[in-house]
């Protein structure tokens, strides 16, 4: 059998020749350009490069903040898409449209309003620097808090249409069976969204991780101690000092990929579990 | 995003028997109310903010925000971004849907998983490809300075970013859209003697137009607020290679912050009018894959 065969459909050559055509000029040359960069560059050199205390200390901030972010992603992103899912309330509709605006609205925008909002004369940020002596705007915890709003939608989007699926016979049953509310919760309620809750944690992660725009406003920026891995590229981009941002670029890049990687793992687990739920 | 499946299991609930209790009705108050908390302090509270800070010194002043040549010229360039970007996207997703969807071939879900690479990769590092290779010390940066081709910090190079960065919203709308209507109809189609544009114009194209037109929101939407890539190819020239997003960087960098929050305003009415469509047409019954 010849690829693309057992059908009578026109367009097989033309289609498939346009899209490989077109990935490999806006796709995949330039991601071999960076790659060839990385790799062309002199080992020690390299190891430099990634290793210098300026980017170790931006890694700590990029990978730790995200990591929190998508931990604060996964606890309310579960409660939000619990309450949606479960409950009727007035303005449930506006809610649900709402969680996608963090996708809809440009990086740049979020950036500058959340910096307002949260800055120490902002709405929000007055209360938390007087009462709780927060400072969120120019801190670390500015950074986190844009990575988690970044995150928000994936944590929601991934959890809602698993929490719609449960078996709600199966948490009956186990209720007529004299189970608790908690422990139906735990024992079925929890293991079977469990998959699409690390696939949603896993995506806020990996959005957090790269996040530019909304992040650079709200951190103030500050050399070693709230610089994102993506500004310290930028700075070296503008300093014309390419390798170095290849460098840094390739460790991104890499971490992208393993994510990417555990994603689909996720995904596959997920399904596989709903297939021997179902049987 | 499933308005249907909502309804459905919302409908039940009221039917199954013992369900309310002191308990869960206490948990579902704390519920609700953590939901709607953090929600309003982390998308309510900004948005408001955007209209509150444009608008703080009164209409006149916001209005006058736009007549700013450099903005102008950023909105001008966000629009012309979007008009080149989009259809090329949507030309290529259709492609890709039509081979993926309609053809067995080896290495399909290789192929599949490279369509969907630009929206794991960091902004950032998307701007900086293209850098590597027409920058000035780029793969064909000599190459492109001795026949005065200028790509990098110029308009091409935002569009060659824009490109990278809202390439697969098309493509991975249509393709399991594709793959789950089936070749019935199509074959059906080119067996009774139809051509291959007609059979995809009179036959493809009215089946999937809503997923299409979801795919084409969601491309122009990323297309239109791009900042990351698009600020590292772009070298901020006032009134040349800004961008909105970039305009809004430059005005709230000089302590323009009505300005920055003007021309932010419009972006967020683009984001509002972006949501509105996506639920209109979830509202035809299109569901997402």
């Amino acid at each position: 059998m010849r690829d693309g065969q057992p059908t009578v459909l026109p367009g097989f050559g033309l289609t498939l020749g346009f899209t490989t055509f077109f990935l490999s000029a806006v796709v995949l040359l330039p991601l071999a350009a960076l790659v060839l960069l990385a790799a062309s560059t002199p080992l020690p050199q390299l190891l430099a490069d990634v290793t210098s205390p300026r980017a170790l200390a931006s890694y700590q901030l990029s990978f730790g903040g995200a990591l929190l972010a998508a931990c604060i992603n996964l606890v309310f992103g579960f409660i939000i898409a619990w309450t949606l899912a479960r409950y009727e309330f007035p303005g449930r509709k506006l809610m649900d449209a709402m969680i996608d605006m963090p996708f809809a609205l440009p990086t740049a925008v979020s950036g500058i309003a959340l910096t307002a909002v949260f800055s120490v004369n902002g709405w929000l940020g007055r209360y938390l620097a007087e009462y709780a002596g927060i400072h969120v705007a120019y801190t670390r915890i500015g950074v986190i808090l844009a990575m988690t709003l970044i995150g928000m939608p994936f944590a929601v989007r991934t959890v809602q249409p698993a929490l719609l699926e449960v078996q709600r016979d199966l948490e009956d049953a186990a209720e007529t069976l004299g189970a608790g509310r908690w422990y139906v919760f735990r024992r079925v309620i929890v293991p079977a969204v469990l998959p699409a809750m690390l696939t949603g944690f896993t995506l806020a992660f990996a959005r957090a991780l790269g996040e530019y725009g909304s992040v650079i406003f709200i951190s103030g920026n500050l050399p070693m101690k709230t610089e994102i891995t993506p500004l310290l590229i930028v700075i070296h981009l503008e300093e014309f000092d390419y390798r170095g941002a290849a460098a840094l670029g390739f460790v991104m890049l890499a971490a992208s990929f393993v994510i990417l990687f555990a994603i689909n793992l996720l995904q596959a687990w997920g399904r596989d579990r709903l297939v021997r739920r179902g049987s | 995003m499933a308005g249907g499946a909502h309804s459905g299991a919302l409908e039940e609930l009221d039917t199954r028997p013992g369900r309310e209790t002191v308990l869960s009705a206490l948990a579902r108050r704390c519920l609700i109310g953590l939901s709607v908390a953090f929600l309003a302090a982390l998308l309510l509270a900004p948005l408001a903010v955007v209209f509150a800070s444009a608008f703080q010194d009164g209409l006149r002043t916001y209005l006058h925000a736009f007549t700013d040549p450099d903005t102008q010229a950023a909105i001008r360039l966000t629009l012309l971004t979007a008009l080149v970007v989009v259809p090329v996207n949507t030309v290529f997703g259709l492609s890709a849907a039509w081979a993926i969807a309609k053809f067995e071939f080896r290495g399909k879900s290789l192929l599949i998983t490279l369509i969907d690479l630009p929206i794991a990769v960091s902004p950032v590092i998307s701007g900086m490809l293209f850098v590597l290779l027409f920058g000035m010390r780029g793969w064909f940066g000599a190459w492109l300075a001795a026949n005065g081709i200028s790509i990098v910090f110029a308009i091409p190079g935002i569009m060659v970013a824009t490109l990278f960065v809202t390439f697969p919203y098309v493509a991975r709308e249509l393709i399991p859209l594709m793959q789950q209507l089936g070749n019935d109809e199509e074959e059906a189609a080119i067996t009774l003697g139809a051509g291959a544009w007609m059979t995809f114009f009179r036959v493809t194209l009215p089946k999937i137009r809503w997923g299409l037109l979801y795919g084409v929101i969601l491309c122009n939407a990323r297309a239109m607020g791009e900042f990351g890539a698009v600020s590292v190819v772009s070298g901020h020239i006032r009134g040349l290679t800004d961008t909105m997003p970039l305009a809004i960087e430059a005005l709230y960098n000089d302590y323009d912050f009505t300005g920055a929050f003007a021309v932010a305003s419009l972006l967020t009415l683009l984001a509002l009018a972006t949501l509105a469509l996506k639920a209109l047409v979830e509202r035809t019954g299109y569901r997402r894959r």
